[in-house]
């Protein structure tokens, strides 16, 4: 039933726009005050909602067993080769999905926000837009006008409504992620003139000559590789994170993070296979050194903020790792492991932000004994910290399982590192764990800390019961992304194939050729 | 005989329109006195839109020479012109608010912008190196005037004096050029020296006639204001009245790089590798040093000058990849650049703080709240400069840059991208000082119509331009095939 409401109207582009509607509503908002600022909330947690809920229209339309791509809407745009294309498949679904959750989420956790209330509320919308847009989007001109248009709002909402140091950590987010994608847009360009197509469909049937992947990898690369983010391009998160409002971490963590992971493994594996099994050794080691270094960096942090933007690097090291293995269960880990961590993530920039809120500090040093104060917040921080450490039962689990089952078949040496990796984290995890919320209550300021309230609960919840659900039935997520995934790997060795053997006569033919000239 | 002769009347209608129309307005206010400014103003407006239409709508659209093959006008031709009138009517209302404050609302400033216009069209069409310096020169003394207009500011005449002495000194390189070109090929038409060349084939440019072209382009990158000879501009931007920069950086620019790309590509086309080295290496230093110079600057103008500087090198992107490809990226390029610069002096037309005009960056402290949605459009010109998308200002770099690999000039466009990133920086500088920094002063309002208009519509077009790019680019698409055939 709901699933034939789906068809027949163009549900991605409406899923896609309707928050900039709400954005324009808005702005058409009149006056100041209480009452007005009120009805902005509003307006705008409204919004969020009724597009998470057609975006569930469209979940529950989305058909599995299938690597099509599904909702399909083409128009032309800049002439005829440049379309508006849009279109999910499998990888991209739960990326939507996970977008417009977070959302409502994101602004109801937006109520500790008291000024410039209005263009808060538009940034996050026409944020939203965008980033729905980057998932969506099957036309890599489209694709990248989303991918990079997102920086715009993001650089407002850090630069308006962080922290103390925001100036300098939303400058160092916008240019170091423009310098990466204007490379990837000399890319794009490059195979619009090689293949005379953008589409991304078409594209994925085109075979680059191998000499010419390697330079559109690294161009590609140097854009994901920024926003994954990757180590040694990882120093814009750490400042970005701390200083960004809660709301902001939230999305930063849990969606626009995952462009980079998501750019892997839409485009630099199926549109460059030869480059990627060339890289991949490259890839391997950076993530890796991400994985342990970032991991020992986040055991020393003063800051709370500081500590969970580091573990995130530490975690996205583990979804490259996976990407690269090229194995079925290396990249559905990736992808569940990315759809946990923007959840599991979201919901620890949450928790800073619930004590951040009531006491204005993020050093772990001023906090210790909540516990004895607020019991239903140390259950909620404690999930959600068993979540990023990897306990069976928790979405982290599956994630960080499958990608080292995966990846084990394509190193074990990488997996071995990858692996420790996981004590580590369990480490800083536990330690921040320990020292907030355990211990005695010495500090005389958290005497007053009050629980959580009924609109942080309502925040949690859904992010709780998520990430058991992912944890405990991981099977409901995978057979969405299962087709596509299994789809993309026999395109990606078909390919690599095809190369090969195209690259085996011409190897052979000069020597042949001199052989009969001599 | 007479026919031609009408013929080639009907060719430069529209200059012809704008040069009489410039004289009767002159005369009108010379027996009117000095009431008769708006006069004037709303005359000067009323021929140009004249001129716009016969440029647009007149004529077959098939390309046409006159007196002689001295004049050619074609698609390319129609298409900067176009831009050069918009340029030039918009030019003449905002200033209106702005002369007036300053005491100097004179009759005189709408007959040299109509003069200054009707030269930029003979640029636009000249098919001789002698029309071209003719063209260049009518153009050029009306703008010295225009950077002095304000005579007793001290500023304002240095501006001009400043212009007119660098301007005549690269007019004196150009026109040396052209001797020398003429001396090697022994012909100024630019089609009878494509021909002449054409034949000697590839080694047909001689020592001579490629110094010649070398100085040709020296005084061409003077007045596009192209790094090694830029030096003039941020002076004649900080001094001049802000509603003339307006205009300096708007039409004389589109008008002197449509002159660059018929120069260089109608007469010397065949022998693109002696000059495209040349082009790259001014691409690429305009870039940069339109990137790194601009970083420090405190003044708006004096920001949008090193902007401007950096904003032609992308352009000359363009023509050093050169073909139909090319052209039609610099043709999208002058003209969304066009209406972002206009939209960026026409806010700096709208602030007035203290009773002075708003110069300083500073200034513009905390507009995004008490203006938010000044603030709004500024950002989006801001954004769009540095192209970003969706803005305008990213499919003008998209284009150029398509033509660039192309032609596999992969250096010069991993630079052009690198110093986009630097140049982005001090656009969010002024992003940053409207929405992060606390508001200090009250800016004077009501704010002028006409620059209200102005800011309000190429705002609307820089912001929505990415939902129908189409169009322009087949129109410059179809403009380039006429100039590259």
């Amino acid at each position: 039933m709901i699933a034939d409401l789906a068809q027949g109207w163009p549900i991605l582009s409406v899923v896609t726009f309707l928050p900039l509607v709400g954005a324009l509503l808005i702005l058409l908002t009149r006056g100041e005050g209480e009452a007005t600022e009120r009805s902005i909330r509003s307006i705008a947690l409204i919004t969020t909602i009724v597009t998470f809920l057609v975006s569930l229209i469209l979940w529950a339309g989305f058909r599995d067993g299938t690597a099509e791509f599904q909702f399909v809407e083409k128009h032309a745009w800049i002439g005829e080769t440049i379309t508006y294309h849009m279109g999910v498949d499998g990888i991209s679904i739960l990326f939507v999905i996970l977008t417009t959750f977070l959302m409502p989420l994101c602004i109801l956790a937006s109520d500790v926000i008291h000024t410039r209330v209005k263009e808060y509320m538009v940034a996050f919308l026409v944020l939203e837009s965008l980033m729905l847009g980057v998932f969506c989007a099957l036309d890599l001109v489209l694709f990248y006008l989303f991918f990079e248009a997102g920086l715009i709002p993001m650089f407002l909402i850090i630069g308006i409504w962080g922290g103390p140091r925001r100036i300098y950590a939303t400058f160092k987010f916008f240019l170091y992620t423009l310098l990466g994608s204007l490379l990837m847009l000399l890319a794009i360009i490059a195979i619009y003139l090689t293949a005379g197509t953008t589409d991304v469909v078409e594209l994925m049937k085109f075979n680059f000559p191998v000499g010419m992947q390697y330079w559109l990898w690294l161009a590609f690369f140097a854009s994901f590789a920024v926003k994954v983010p990757m180590w040694p391009v990882h120093t814009w998160l750490p400042d970005a994170h701390v200083e960004a409002p809660t709301a902001g971490s939230v999305i930063l963590a849990g969606v626009l993070l995952k462009m980079g992971g998501y750019g892997f493994i839409r485009f630099s594996l199926p549109l460059f296979p030869d480059a990627s099994v060339y890289f991949a050794p490259l890839m391997f080691g950076l993530s890796v050194v991400a994985i342990i270094y970032t991991s020992l960096v986040a055991l020393v942090q003063e800051d709370m903020k500081k500590l969970i933007a580091y573990s995130s690097v530490a975690h996205m090291g583990f979804i490259t790792l996976g990407t690269f293995s090229f194995t079925e269960q290396g990249l559905q880990g990736a992808i569940i492991q990315m759809i946990s961590h923007g959840i599991v993530s979201g919901a620890l920039f949450l928790c800073v932000g619930v004590v951040y809120d009531r006491l204005h500090t993020r050093e772990i040093a001023r906090y210790g004994g909540l516990v004895n104060r607020m019991p239903v917040y140390a259950f909620t921080f404690m999930l959600f910290t068993m979540a990023t450490v990897g306990l069976p039962g928790t979405s982290g689990f599956v994630g960080e399982f499958l990608i080292l089952a995966g990846t084990f078949k394509a190193s074990t040496v990488a997996t071995f590192f990858a692996a420790t990796g996981l004590i580590l984290g369990a480490a800083y995890s536990l330690y921040l764990y320990r020292r907030v919320v355990f211990g005695e209550l010495v500090h005389a300021d958290l005497q007053d800390m009050e629980d959580l309230n009924w609109r942080e609960k309502v925040t949690f919840l859904p992010l709780m019961l998520t990430a058991l659900w992912i944890g405990i039935y991981p099977t409901y997520f995978t057979t969405a992304t299962d087709a596509s995934v299994q789809n993309l790997i026999t395109q990606f060795h078909a390919k690599i194939a095809a190369n090969a053997a195209a690259a085996a006569p011409a190897d052979a033919a000069p020597e042949a050729g001199q052989g009969t000239g001599n | 005989m007479t026919s031609t002769f009408s013929a080639d009347i009907a060719l430069i209608l529209p200059e012809l329109i704008l040069a009489v129309g410039a004289l009767a307005l002159l005369l009108v206010g010379a027996y009117r006195g000095e009431g008769s400014s708006r006069l004037v103003g709303l005359g000067g407006m009323a021929v140009i839109l004249v001129a716009l239409f016969f440029t647009a709508c007149a004529g077959t659209g098939e390309t046409a020479h006159g007196f002689n093959d001295m004049v050619v006008v074609d698609g390319f031709g129609r298409f900067m012109k176009v831009l050069v009138l918009i340029g030039a009517l918009v030019a003449i209302p905002m200033s209106v608010d702005f002369l007036k404050r300053a005491g100097a609302d004179r009759f005189e400033f709408p007959v040299l912008i109509l003069l200054a216009t009707a030269g930029m069209m003979l640029m636009v069409s000249a098919n001789d190196l002698i029309t071209l310096y003719v063209g260049l020169e009518l153009q050029s003394l009306s703008l010295y005037v225009l950077a002095a207009f304000l005579r007793d500011d001290a500023r304002s005449t240095e501006a001009g004096l400043k212009y007119f002495v660098l301007g005549a000194l690269s007019s004196g390189m150009l026109l040396y050029g052209c001797s020398l070109i003429y001396g090697f090929s022994g012909t100024t038409n630019f089609s009878d020296l494509a021909k002449g060349i054409a034949t000697l084939g590839e080694h047909g440019a001689g020592i001579g006639l490629v110094v010649g072209i070398v100085f040709l382009v020296a005084g061409l990158a003077f007045k596009v204001s192209a790094v090694p000879f830029h030096m003039w501009t941020p002076d004649v931007y900080e001094g001049s009245p802000t509603p003339v920069t307006a205009f300096f950086a708007a039409a004389p620019k589109v008008a002197a790089m449509a002159l660059f790309l018929r120069a260089l590509t109608t007469p010397f086309g065949e022998i693109v590798a002696q000059w495209q080295q040349i082009i790259i290496f001014v691409s690429i230093a305009s870039m940069l040093l339109g990137a790194f110079a601009a970083i420090g600057q405190t003044n708006m103008k004096r920001l949008l000058a090193y902007s401007s500087i950096g904003h032609v090198g992308y352009a000359l992107v363009g023509l050093a990849a050169g073909g139909e490809q090319g052209i039609r990226g610099v043709l999208v390029y002058m003209a969304i650049y066009m209406v972002m610069t206009l939209g960026t002096f026409g806010v700096l037309l709208v602030m007035r703080k203290d009773g002075k005009p708003v110069e300083s960056i500073a200034d513009f402290a905390g507009l995004g709240r008490t203006h938010p949605w000044l603030a709004f459009v500024m950002a989006a010109f801001m954004f769009s400069l540095a192209g970003i998308p969706p803005l305008a200002g990213f499919f003008a770099k998209f284009y150029v840059f398509i033509s660039a690999i192309e032609h596999g000039l992969y250096t010069l466009s991993v630079i052009g991208m690198l110093s986009s990133v630097v140049s982005a920086f001090y656009y969010l500088r002024v992003v940053k000082v409207m929405y992060f920094d606390a508001p200090e002063g009250q800016l004077e309002t009501p704010f002028p119509l006409a620059s209200r208009v102005v800011v309000t519509v190429t705002g609307a077009v820089t912001v929505l331009y990415f939902i129908v790019p189409g169009p322009l680019v087949a129109i410059a698409g179809a403009a380039a095939k006429t100039l590259v055939r």
